[in-house]
């Protein structure tokens, strides 16, 4: 059985394309057979973080409408041969996707031995966001430790509860938080909401917390996912969130802020 | 941080963003299903009840609310202290 997995936010910019890419990648260097679809349609995005652009011939769209099929549509990873993307079409609008249409796509992937699909929405609450967390089984909210983020992923907590196929069936999408652009200083300083207070407001677990990071604009300009950046502790931070989707129980790190020497206190920086 | 920061007092803004993110999402919340009439109608009953009495234009409360398997719509008007309003 293939467990679906929405990448959402309610907010743009906050790190779901990002994130979905990291996750797809850290699923796949596990063994695990993963596919990831662009929910955005007209603003396809996914296949330059991962690194695939120039190899998209046909689209999720394309396979929705019946012009191609699944295996033409899917593109195989570069470097993990058990890992496949999904893009987004960039030139129709965002009615182009049904219901019914994704239904079919999520069940040929799922037949097709995939072991995780990653869906990964696009901004907003309208029908695009709508069908990318439809028929998930669990949910990755991403939220930036600012206030619209968290205000506006609540609102996608409300919608996962009641506008989801499990909610209609009277049962739950499993919901994590995987907070990003985590910046440990800043919360020691009372400048940042913490990863505490996030939980708080929102009343969901932590999955991850991503620290802010120059490696994750690094990483999308190669087109190559920040978890596969192997010193960097994004990639590490993403890392610990796939092993915990995994149910492996790992430590927080990277956030606490760093301590700093007696010549760092004094003359700052 | 260096060696002047503690004469630079600084808010504290990380928990007024908490605080303020604990009330809109509560508030949010309780209203997170219900009916999209519901403004409509308080806007509606507050003109009614003006025509005759004199009252704030927050004294017209609607909400709903779960009363097991029904949904109750709860309507309260505070009236103001005093004599109503002749008309």
């Amino acid at each position: 059985m293939a467990e679906i997995i929405v990448i959402t936010s309610g907010k743009g910019g906050v790190g779901k394309t990002t994130s979905s890419a990291s996750l797809a990648n850290g699923l796949a260097r596990r063994g695990k057979k993963v596919a990831v679809i662009d929910f955005d349609v007209g603003l396809r995005n996914l296949d330059l973080i991962m690194g695939c652009e120039r190899r998209v011939v046909y689209d999720f769209v394309n396979v929705v409408q019946g012009e191609a099929s699944l295996r033409q549509a899917l593109i195989k990873d570069k470097r993990f041969e058990n890992l496949y993307v999904l893009a987004a079409s960039q030139t129709r609008d965002k009615d182009a996707l049904t219901k019914e249409g994704v239904e079919k796509v999520l069940k040929d992937l799922a037949d097709d031995g995939f072991e995780y699909i990653l869906c990964d929405s696009p901004a907003g609450i309208e029908k695009g966001a709508f069908l990318a967390m439809y028929f998930a089984d669990q949910a990755v909210v991403v939220v930036n430790p600012e206030v619209s983020s968290v205000r506006d992923s609540d609102r996608i907590l409300g919608l996962l509860s009641s506008k989801t196929r499990k909610a209609e069936a009277g049962e739950r999408v499993r919901e994590h938080l995987l907070l990003t652009r985590y910046n440990p200083q800043r919360v020691e300083k009372g400048e940042m909401l913490s990863i505490a207070d996030v939980e708080e407001v929102l009343g969901i677990k932590t999955l991850g917390v991503i620290p802010e990071s120059n490696d994750v604009l690094d990483a999308s300009n190669k087109g190559e996912p920040v978890i596969l950046a192997g010193e960097s502790t994004a990639g590490q931070a993403y890392d610990d969130a796939v092993a915990r989707l995994l149910g492996e129980d790992r430590p927080m790190r990277f956030t606490q802020a760093e301590k700093k020497g007696f010549f760092g206190k004094l003359f700052g920086g | 941080m260096g060696l002047f920061d503690f004469l630079k007092t600084k808010k504290n803004t990380a928990s007024i963003a908490k605080e303020r993110l604990r009330i809109i999402v509560a508030q949010e919340r309780t209203s997170r299903g219900a009916p999209d009439y519901l403004p409509l109608l308080q806007r509606e009953l507050l003109e009614v009840i003006r025509k005759y009495v004199s009252v704030d234009v927050d004294a017209v409360k609607v909400d709903l609310v779960k009363d097991g398997e029904h949904d109750v719509l709860d309507i309260s008007v505070a009236l103001p202290d005093g004599r109503p309003a002749t008309a």
